[in-house]
């Protein structure tokens, strides 16, 4: 993931800590300050996530005249009067394992960020439930509008042989 | 409030409820504000019939985003100097989650006064869903 320019907008923060359920002032157009101070809306410690917005390239938003792997007329987005060989399950069998953030500065409404992603480590496990697991590093540093880190995010995926829930035990 | 130095020892914990019966449109609602739209979190024939799920479920990062939550409500908004989990369980729709934060070690760093957190959160059957640490910077 690259992302060149991701700026941190009040409503973007507003809508996001709404959908965590966190009613924190301080994410708000009307953030609580002492009288003189100027207002500083804060993000919540998981909103670089939203950064995902602003990557070109993000896998997992539908783009604007492409086709979609999830459900539409079929249940996975293929016409039923076409033929259509993409691999609609390509992303199912991969899940979210781990994530870590290390903060180096407090991100504000009105820094704008950019963020360039590395590989890390990767390797292998045999689950109870998925048989080969597949594990992954990706290390993302987010930096802002004076080229400062922000915040290292690593994201640890794994990807399974066969759908894996604990819902199904 | 930020925590204080004075008011804190090893053992402490700190719990709160963090959602109760998640519903679908909470995680529609995160799809939107993060960005993250694989339909396993809300196409509810695709995560059946194609990616063999019984249900839609939680964005890990949804979880986590509401266990930070618990963490910004008693360590204070803009005092956490890291947070990291694993995802031990998927969370689904209907899920009630309760957070929890138990002071695991106080010690100093480049002359400010830190805190450590173990982070556990837990469904409405207490299996645990997030397991994790965090730290976060203290008051005096």
């Amino acid at each position: 993931m690259a992302v060149k320019r991701f700026p941190i907008e009040a409503g973007h923060v507003m809508t996001f800590a709404r959908a965590i359920g966190d009613n924190n002032p301080a994410y708000f157009d009307g953030a609580a300050t002492n009288e003189g101070e100027d207002r500083i809306i804060m993000s919540p410690p998981t909103f670089v996530e939203a950064s995902a917005h602003f990557d070109p390239d993000y896998l997992l938003r539908p783009k604007i005249g492409e086709d979609w792997f999830g459900s539409g007329e079929t249940p996975t987005g293929k016409s039923s009067s076409k033929k259509d060989q993409r691999g609609s399950d390509k992303y199912s069998n991969g899940l979210h394992a781990e994530q870590r953030y290390i903060y180096h500065k407090n991100l504000r409404v009105g820094d704008v960020l950019s963020a360039i992603t590395r590989p890390g480590k990767t390797w292998e496990k045999v689950g109870k439930r998925g048989g080969k697991l597949t594990f992954s590093e990706l290390i993302t540093e987010y930096r802002d509008q004076n080229n400062e880190l922000v915040i290292t995010a690593t994201m640890v995926g794994v990807s399974t042989e066969r759908a894996a829930t604990s819902k199904e035990e | 409030m930020p925590l204080k130095l004075s008011n804190l020892k090893i053992g402490d914990s700190f719990s709160e409820q963090i959602c109760k019966n998640l519903s679908r449109t909470q995680i529609v609602q995160y799809a939107g504000a993060s960005g993250d739209f694989n339909p396993i979190h809300h196409d509810q024939l695709y995560t059946e019939q194609i990616a063999g799920y019984p249900s839609v479920f939680a964005h890990g990062m949804l979880t986590m985003g509401m266990t930070g939550k618990m963490l910004t409500n008693r360590v204070g908004v803009g005092r956490l100097t890291s947070f990291g989990v694993r995802f031990t369980a998927q969370v689904f729709p209907g899920a009630t989650l309760t957070a929890t934060a138990t002071v695991s070690n106080i010690r100093q760093e480049n002359g400010m006064d830190i805190v450590d957190l173990n982070v556990s959160t837990v469904d409405e059957e207490g299996i645990q869903v997030i397991s994790g640490n965090a730290s976060a910077i203290l008051d005096p």
